[in-house]
């Protein structure tokens, strides 16, 4: 019993990454003030991406890094469209969200069902070997890597510089920041294409570790669900990174509440993610000041700049 | 030898934009279709033919285009009533199914039933059924503050559970082997063609009703008027103390009641059971259907018919060419994103380099006569 629960828990790590990738990218993005809905689409190209790249090439890296360049060329469409044209973002991501899905179903029919064989696990020596915390924390895919060392870079890239300090600010007052001298839309679409080539490394690990078979909408929803975790995180990264594991844990109880012998339908074990994502966010957008105080000021408002 | 031409920001956009975008974005895709066509290796003139006359080919064909408008029709109403108060219903497919497995409920009941009040029951039945499931999502709103955008998505993710495991669990159908959909409704559940040579049927009037009530609650009355400047200029309806709760709340319930409307529809057109797959993404599709038709109620009827030609030509050409049926849902989304594009570059336009240097030269002059 303990083995299997250690081995959930450490299972709930490649579950999750996918997510944080996404949701730290698009943190970046909504503390420029900009809402991008087309994450999901950027995700899915960049799950194309890389698993076309390693099924031709079986060049993991190389992968990894097309997936970013998918997700950063679907970013860069909606930032034309939101940034360089001013068209409203909920309708530009939307949209551009769609055509991407679209897109990548499209582009990727010669390879569905064709699978590769995924990252394995890396073996960090006796590390890996501790009782219970090896085989949860030192016992994942190399890929986990830079899901959490961006958590720490953004977190002081925010909080501890000056050209965070300056995102921020565009984030929540951009006429001020634009008065100041700041390039508003440059830095905008800067963290756009940012969030961008994040959600491609969340597809991308996805069909590299996670499934490695394409199936057409494989990310299934997860690009939303990272959006919820940006507003469930409060626009903090470590929050963020801490709701993904509470999310991915909850996705996974399925297999527990299995084990013990719980007969539900397992339709519910499906719907039961979501349900948790709506309540979670109720609890937390309850406090309105709370959300007042820490979502970015300007988020989702077009800016144009006045010369 | 320098470029001739500047471009320069418009006010406003130009009168004839308004008819002239749709058609251009419509060419753009057209051609971005072919240019697809050919990556796969189909014949790129003969299948984008193919896709565009697979709407018009016969009655037969005619008829499914307009069966496959009405519901984008009727959903996409709704979402626009919601739209132009800045509420985004994305849940308007859960909100269908929720429609469908409701109004699908006395039909199976009552298979033998041979009374006329067994139907609009049913319609009563979904439309109560999508209000139920976009009553989530206004309650969220309104009290807790959360964003409907996800409610409403999310809810949809959960109704594509509850369906599969009705249709599989107890609403199965008692003579099928474990199949995904319910027993077959009976005759006073369903509705035929009232056209010959097509599977056009009553329900049509149903999209005519819709579209003119919707026109009439937007021309006429005032809470349309509130929530329109609940969405343009929240804080200006606050001073002038529309309610936003009300209107958030009005804004989904009827987004919900229009998706079960369009599902009870389906089923009782096309359908005639509950299945696993409901709907061909209508419930998104509208959200197209609507930005198309600039969220006028006049204009939707017409930017349905555009967007199920897409989805007409998608079927016909997977059915020709082999090509897969995703193309229909990716020209419909590059459709939107061309259109909107072609909004904006609109409001630019091309100036001869020797008009503006005068009006350069005019500012200076004048700004030195101000300076000195």
């Amino acid at each position: 019993m303990t083995g299997t629960f250690i081995a959930l828990l450490a299972a709930t790590i490649p579950a999750a990454i996918p997510i944080i990738y996404v949701a730290l990218g698009e943190l970046v993005a909504e503390r420029s003030g900009v809402l991008n809905l087309s994450v999901e689409g950027a995700m899915l190209a960049g799950a194309l991406s890389a698993f076309a790249i390693a099924y031709d090439q079986g060049n993991f890296a190389l992968a990894f890094l097309a997936g970013g360049c998918a997700g950063a060329l679907v970013a860069l469409l909606f930032a034309w469209l939101a940034l360089g044209l001013h068209v409203n973002q909920v309708a530009a991501g939307l949209s551009v969200g769609l055509f991407a899905i679209g897109l990548a179903g499209f582009l990727g029919r010669p390879y569905v069902s064709l699978g590769i064989t995924g990252l394995r696990p890396m073996d960090l020596g006796f590390v890996s070997d501790i009782p219970v915390l090896g085989p949860i924390l030192f016992r994942q895919d190399v890929l986990v890597l830079p899901a959490l060392a961006a958590c720490i870079g953004i977190w002081f890239f925010l909080y501890r510089t000056r050209p965070g300090l300056a995102l921020r600010a565009v984030g929540d007052a951009p006429d001020s920041a634009f008065a100041l001298g700041y390039p508003v839309t440059a830095i905008r679409c800067a963290a756009v294409t940012f969030g961008g080539v994040m959600a491609g490394f969340g597809g991308a690990y996805m069909a590299l570790v996670y499934t490695p078979i394409w199936v057409e909408g494989m990310t299934s929803g997860r690009g939303w669900i990272a959006l919820a975790l940006v507003v469930f995180g409060a626009w903090r990264p470590f929050r963020i990174v801490f709701g993904a594991f509470l999310f991915s844990g909850v996705t996974l109880f399925q297999f527990l509440a299995q084990g013990s012998g719980i007969v539900l339908p397992p339709q519910f074990f499906s719907s039961l993610p979501y349900l948790v994502a709506i309540v979670v966010l109720a609890l937390i957008s309850r406090d309105v000041s709370m959300l007042r105080r820490h979502a970015p000021a300007a988020l989702g408002k077009t800016f144009i700049p006045r010369n | 030898m320098t470029f001739p031409f500047r471009f320069e920001r418009r006010e406003t956009l130009p009168a004839w934009a308004l008819f002239a975008t749709p058609v251009i974005a419509v060419a753009l895709t057209l051609v971005l279709g072919a240019v697809l066509f050919a990556i796969v290796g189909a014949p790129p003139l003969e299948a984008s033919a193919d896709f565009v006359l697979s709407s018009f080919g016969s009655r037969f064909d005619f008829g499914e285009l307009l069966m496959k408008a009405l519901p984008l029709t009727i959903i996409a109403q709704g979402l626009a009533i919601g739209f132009r108060a800045n509420v985004w219903n994305l849940g308007a497919e859960g909100q269908l199914i929720a429609g469908c497995i409701l109004a699908a409920l006395p039909a199976l009941a009552f298979p033998q039933a041979n009374t006329v009040f067994l139907f609009p029951f049913m319609v009563l039945l979904a439309v109560v059924g999508g209000m139920l499931w976009a009553l989530p999502a206004a309650i969220l709103r309104v009290r807790y503050n959360v964003n409907e955008i996800f409610v409403t998505l999310m809810l949809t993710s959960v109704a594509v559970q509850l369906l599969s495991y009705l249709v599989l669990g107890p609403l199965t159908d008692p003579n099928g082997n474990n199949t995904a959909h319910s027993a077959h409704f009976g005759g006073a559940a369903l509705l035929s063609p009232i056209v010959s040579r097509t599977q056009i049927t009553g329900f049509v009037f149903m999209g005519l009703v819709v579209t003119l009530l919707a026109w009439g609650f937007d021309r006429f009355t005032l809470a349309s008027f509130k929530m329109r400047v609940g969405g343009l200029a929240p804080a200006a309806a606050r001073y002038a103390g529309f309610s936003e709760k009300r209107s958030v709340a009005v804004a989904l319930l009827v987004g919900g009641a229009t998706s079960g409307l369009a599902g009870v529809g389906e089923l009782a057109s096309r359908l005639g059971q509950l299945e696993s797959t409901l709907s061909p993404g209508y419930g998104f599709a509208a959200i197209t259907v609507a930005f198309l038709g600039r969220l006028n109620p006049l204009a939707i009827p017409f930017s349905a018919l555009l967007v199920a030609g897409l989805y007409l030509g998608g079927e016909t050409v997977q059915l020709d060419y082999q090509i897969s049926h995703t193309i229909g849902q990716l020209l419909q989304g590059a459709l939107l994103v061309i259109l909107l594009a072609c909004d904006r570059l609109l409001l630019y336009r091309p100036t001869y380099r020797a008009r503006q240097t005068q009006g350069k030269a005019a500012m200076e002059l004048a700004d030195h006569g101000a300076v000195s």
